[in-house]
């Protein structure tokens, strides 16, 4: 089995694919990419199913061999690094020859990067997935961050020809368009003062350091609750916005707890979800509110323009 | 609030452009447990392709749904629907399920702490832990953990100000009123008391966990050597 060889890395590397849901009541995380859209974009440019694991890395990338000839593609944010002395090539297929190593560097744009190889990372799956949940252990490889001399196998290669060849750099450019992130309300909306809904919903907040798969921290204006009752811990949504007592928010992103007891004010669009996984450290973020039927008019568009990525069409 | 839902309970509301929070009271409580854990069935048995992941917990489930394969309205329709019957459906008669605990202090760093906040001895509150029956609520936090409910009031203990970063599996903790088991190692901010040599979490099988939602559990104090020559560590 033709394998990958990390020889480093990256600042916190991990095996992803679409993710692990349905065991959300036994308290697992549904995981998975963290821009699942990038994820599918190099799956697609490689002719893999959608859900083939790739190797998401985050603000500085890795740098890895391949034991055999392959056909890899990279996407999500651009990270820099070379490839036979010229820069590597984005959202499109790459051939690699055997021994050959590539050195992903630090992101240019973007926070997240995959690299996807044809056949994808074939580490067993568990419960269903490949992907790697790291503060419990589960899955991927090892149920950690990769590090050096680490050896992940390549799955067999798809029968099904590549397509597209390329991805139109355009229409890439659009999905990931600075501007507010659209949210809905979130189950404790009420709770929360109206100047706290004012100052969400108009000044910057700014993306912390201590922020990572689990959740983004962000700090900003403090928010204000109209009393300081616990809620009972509930089952939280990809994407909730919880606000602790010191009225700082934290965004659940892809590997979050499956319940927590903090109020919820807002929720990431699904639409959107791509685009936080692609906020860094110390960026400044906007939210803006939409209504649920808004929420849904953007994902279908969000859908459309993402289903002209993978033909080649230039999108509505 | 979806159409169709008025403001008592049982209620949906949206929890995201993918969820629905279907809330069946603001308590805690055995009733309100069993209604959690009926509809709970009932979402599960109907295996829906759309519904892609449900939580339980004290007093409410959260739906997600892939929102390509059905809207708010539909959902909202489907749960309404699953709701009108509830009652009908019998719970399965719970488990009893035996937890053996090793309460020796390299396993139970707060023990002490515990005690002296309550000002009884250690002895006491393994007394304590090990004599009541106690009910999953729910698993969440962490795969495979258990909210377990029946902790004797006297030894209700706040969570400590500053988590560890580090909890090792199999240790058993106390929460506020709440007693649980971290099933795999993890950080966590509860009072470890003890240490049980019991697999919780075990992805390769079928059911992955020890304990599930409904099920009784008894604490069963052990020695430190009984733990050693478990089947788990032998």
């Amino acid at each position: 089995m033709a394998v990958i060889r990390v020889v480093k890395p990256g600042l916190s590397s991990t095996v992803q694919d679409l993710g692990r849901p349905g065991y959300g009541y036994l308290g697992v995380s549904a995981c998975g990419a963290a821009d699942a859209l990038a994820l599918r974009a190099g799956n697609r440019l490689l002719g893999n199913d959608d859900d083939a694991a790739g190797i998401e890395m985050t603000l500085l990338g890795a740098a890895v061999v391949f034991d055999a000839a392959t056909t890899v593609a990279f996407t999500g944010g651009e990270f820099a690094g070379e490839f036979r002395g010229a820069p590597l090539p984005w959202w499109q297929r790459l051939d690699v020859g055997a021994g050959e190593r590539i050195d992903i560097g630090p992101s240019r744009t973007g926070a997240r990067c995959y690299l996807c190889v044809r056949g994808g990372i074939a580490v067993p799956p568990l419960m269903g997935s490949r992907s790697t949940h790291v503060m419990s252990g589960l899955g991927g490889h090892a149920g950690r961050r990769l590090q050096a001399d680490d050896v992940l196998p390549i799955g067999p290669a798809p029968r099904g020809a590549p397509f597209p060849a390329a991805i139109d750099r355009e229409s890439v450019r659009l999905l990931y368009a600075p501007g507010p992130i659209r949210v809905t309300c979130g189950p404790q909306a009420d709770s929360f003062v109206d100047d706290a809904w004012a100052q969400f919903t108009s000044e910057p907040f700014q993306v912390a350091e201590q922020s990572d798969r689990v959740g983004i921290r962000l700090t900003g204006p403090v928010l204000t609750r109209r009393d300081s009752r616990e809620i009972l811990s509930e089952g939280v949504s990809l994407g909730a916005i919880q606000v602790p007592l010191d009225g700082q928010p934290i965004l659940l992103f892809v590997d979050h707890q499956t319940t927590g007891g903090y109020p919820k004010i807002a929720n990431v669009c699904s639409a959107d979800l791509h685009r936080v996984a692609q906020l860094r450290p110390r960026d400044a973020v906007r939210f803006t509110l939409v209504s649920f039927e808004a929420a849904e008019r953007l994902r279908r568009e969000s859908q459309t323009r993402v289903d002209a990525l993978f033909t080649g069409g230039s999108g509505a | 609030m979806l159409p169709g839902m008025t403001e008592s309970f049982p209620r949906a509301v949206p929890a995201s452009d993918h969820s629905v929070l279907v809330e069946f009271g603001d308590s805690i409580g055995l009733d309100l447990h069993r209604r959690v854990h009926r509809f709970f069935l009932t979402m599960q048995r109907h295996a829906d392709p759309f519904v892609r992941n449900l939580h339980p917990a004290y007093a409410s489930v959260l739906v997600c749904f892939d929102p390509d394969a059905i809207s708010h309205a539909g959902i909202a329709a489907l749960i309404r629907a699953r709701l009108e019957c509830l009652d009908a459906l019998e719970l399965p008669p719970p488990r009893l399920v035996e937890i053996p605990v090793c309460y020796a202090p390299e396993f139970g760093p707060d023990l002490e702490f515990v005690a002296a906040s309550h000002g009884v001895t250690t002895a006491d509150v393994i007394r304590a832990h090990s004599t009541p029956e106690y009910r999953v609520y729910f698993l969440g936090f962490a795969p495979g953990f258990p909210y377990l409910h029946g902790l004797p009031p006297e030894l209700a203990t706040p969570r400590r100000a500053s988590p560890r970063l580090r909890v090792a599996e199999g240790s058993v903790a106390i929460g506020g009123a709440v007693t649980g088991i971290y099933p795999v190692a993890s950080p966590g901010g509860w009072n470890l008391i003890g240490r049980t040599p019991v697999r919780l979490f075990t992805p390769d099988t079928n059911p992955p966990v020890r304990l599930e939602i409904g099920d009784r559990v008894r604490f069963q104090a052990i020695t430190r050597d009984a733990f050693d020559t478990s089947e788990h560590h032998a």
